[in-house]
């Protein structure tokens, strides 16, 4: 397998403020991949420094074998790189279908493929996205994000929040879209969740990158090391 | 939604109505308020999609208003004096022919809109305002210090351009005219609302970093609009000054401006048929308290002080009960 996305040792910085002190990991094509840590490690900041809304300092970034460096944001998602930001983020004004329509970029994904993975959005098609209840918007969220086509989803806290049942669709899902094309990066909380869905994990201590190995082989004595409170 | 698209019909069919009226009672002069009503509905149709849909606050859509008035009077005073435009690099004639006028008025207003909306965009809020106003202004002052078309005296043209099959000096017929231009333009606005990229461009107001992450470039798709945007109302500005067979840089004012964006905030920011309500609106407050006083201005004031703060929808917000922005 090639790695389709590499970070090698990525710092960035907030303003004087380092945020990441050496992040390396690589998502391989059509692999699952679990970035994991406690609050304030760095894991939305390596997904907005993948994503290109902040630079990297110092280190590489390749996706699809080429340098990120000096990518625009929106060149950066036209490559393949489709994030589902943390928080639900859609256009609250615009319906489902417009929300889906605006993203639409040729590709396997496309409306009716969309709303089979999630028929909830087929029921609310004409509804605005301010309406729809947090699980649908998340929804949406991964909907939107998928009908630019990427190569590479980045979810960011995908299930935070979200009533229980919600998340279990959602879950559902993202088990569903595991072992297509695409590949994964996804931020979550859920231990148990997570090591059904993701081949790898990587965790990230104060900026770094501080395990990598399978899901399997996560031991309690590391998820307690890492990421208990 | 549906109760929308009834007020939408009730407002079309007025504008169509009222003018028929007045043609079988015999009061041209109503024809030319409703002719004026379309044509500022057009100028308003026009900042809509940079305003309602786009969120790009121009407060210089005078600009491409007066440059489409000064492309067909500049245009038509040549072909009336028999003075070609320019000789070099090579001789461009005037012409009288609203069908050769428009494509140019539009296509100089859109290449002001370009150059334009390219440096204004660099920026947002409240400095796009003044950046927009500022070259609005300039072209004002332009207009004012340029004495070969009139200068701040204005360019009259005795004789109403013409329109093939059509005699344009004929209220109806030319209100007709601009009746169609009005439907063109509502069609165009219903279209690009529906495409990806009036959606994108709806996107990029709600929230511009939502709208990169989906790999599109805010800068372009609102350029575009800004673009589209100024032709239409430049546009509207060629028939305006082919309504009054006279341009005076108080078309590239910012009262101009103001008043392009009070059409359409008053019948309301986004709505399609928003600029119809508030131009109708408008020239109808002009008219009835115009006869009472001369202030008018300051009850139309007030009244937009009340729509804003009452009835962020405009009118069409009110009459459907539909609270929303875009």
């Amino acid at each position: 397998m090639t790695a389709l996305l590499e970070l090698d040792g990525v710092t960035a910085h907030y303003g004087h403020v380092q945020a990441l002190f050496g992040v390396s990991l690589s998502v391989a094509e059509g692999e699952v991949v679990a970035l994991m840590g406690r609050n304030g490690m760095g894991k939305t900041t390596t997904i907005r420094t993948v994503c290109r809304m902040l630079p990297h300092t110092a280190g590489r970034i390749a996706f699809a074998g080429a340098d990120l460096a000096r990518t625009p944001s929106h060149k950066a998602a036209r490559m393949g790189l489709g994030l589902v930001p943390e928080g639900r983020r859609c256009f609250p004004n615009l319906t489902v279908t417009e929300n889906l329509t605006a993203a639409a970029r040729p590709g396997p994904w496309d409306m009716d493929r969309v709303t089979a993975l999630f028929p909830r959005l087929a029921e609310r098609r004409g509804q605005k996205a301010a309406t729809l209840s947090g699980g649908e918007q998340q929804m949406l969220a991964i909907g939107r994000a998928l009908m630019t086509n990427p190569r590479l989803m980045l979810l960011d806290e995908a299930t935070e929040g979200l009533a229980p049942v919600v998340r279990q669709e959602i879950w559902a899902a993202l088990r569903q879209l595991k072992g297509g094309a695409l590949s994964i990066l996804l931020v979550d909380k859920s231990m148990k969740e997570l090591a059904a869905v993701a081949d790898r994990a990587v965790i990230l201590e104060r900026g770094a990158d501080v395990w990598t190995g399978a899901t399997g082989a996560l031991t309690p004595d590391l998820t307690e090391r890492y990421l208990g409170v | 939604m549906l109760r929308e698209s009834w007020i939408n019909a009730v407002l079309l069919a007025a504008l169509v109505a009222v003018p028929l009226w007045a043609l079988a009672a015999g009061e041209p002069f109503v024809i030319t308020l409703a002719t004026k009503v379309a044509i500022f509905a057009l100028a308003g149709v026009g900042l809509n999609l940079a305003l309602g849909l786009g969120g790009l606050i121009s407060f210089g859509h005078a600009a491409f208003f007066g440059l489409g008035g000064y492309v067909a009077g500049i245009l038509a005073w040549h072909e009336a004096n028999a003075m070609p435009v320019t000789t070099l690099p090579f001789t461009i004639e005037g012409t009288n022919e609203m069908l050769a006028i428009w494509p140019v008025a539009m296509l100089v207003a859109g290449l002001a809109a370009a150059l334009i909306g390219a440096l204004s965009l660099r920026t947002s809020g409240v400095y796009f305002i003044m950046v927009t106003l500022a070259f609005a202004q300039m072209l004002y002052y332009f207009a004012i210090s340029w004495p070969a078309y009139g200068g701040e005296d204005g360019l009259s043209f005795y004789v109403r351009n013409t329109f093939p099959g059509a005699n344009t000096f004929d209220p109806i017929q030319f209100f007709a005219i601009c009746l169609v231009l009005l439907a063109g333009a509502l069609a165009l606005s219903w279209a690009i609302r529906r495409s990806r990229f009036g959606l994108a461009l709806m996107g990029a107001r709600q929230n511009a970093q939502r709208v990169v992450s989906l790999g599109i470039r805010p800068f372009g798709i609102r350029l575009t609009a800004f673009v589209i945007s100024g032709m239409i109302t430049g546009l509207a500005g060629a028939l305006y000054a082919d309504l009054n067979r006279f341009v005076s840089p108080q078309m590239l004012s910012w009262h101009m401006s103001g008043e392009i964006m009070i059409f359409v905030i008053l019948g309301g920011v986004g709505r399609l048929y928003g600029p119809i309500a508030g131009a109708g609106l408008f020239i109808l407050l002009e008219h009835l308290l115009g006869g009472v006083s001369e202030y008018w201005q300051a009850l139309l004031g007030l009244l937009l002080l009340v729509v804003v703060l009452f009835a962020r929808g405009g009118l069409i917000g009110v009459l459907s009960k539909e609270a929303r922005d875009g």
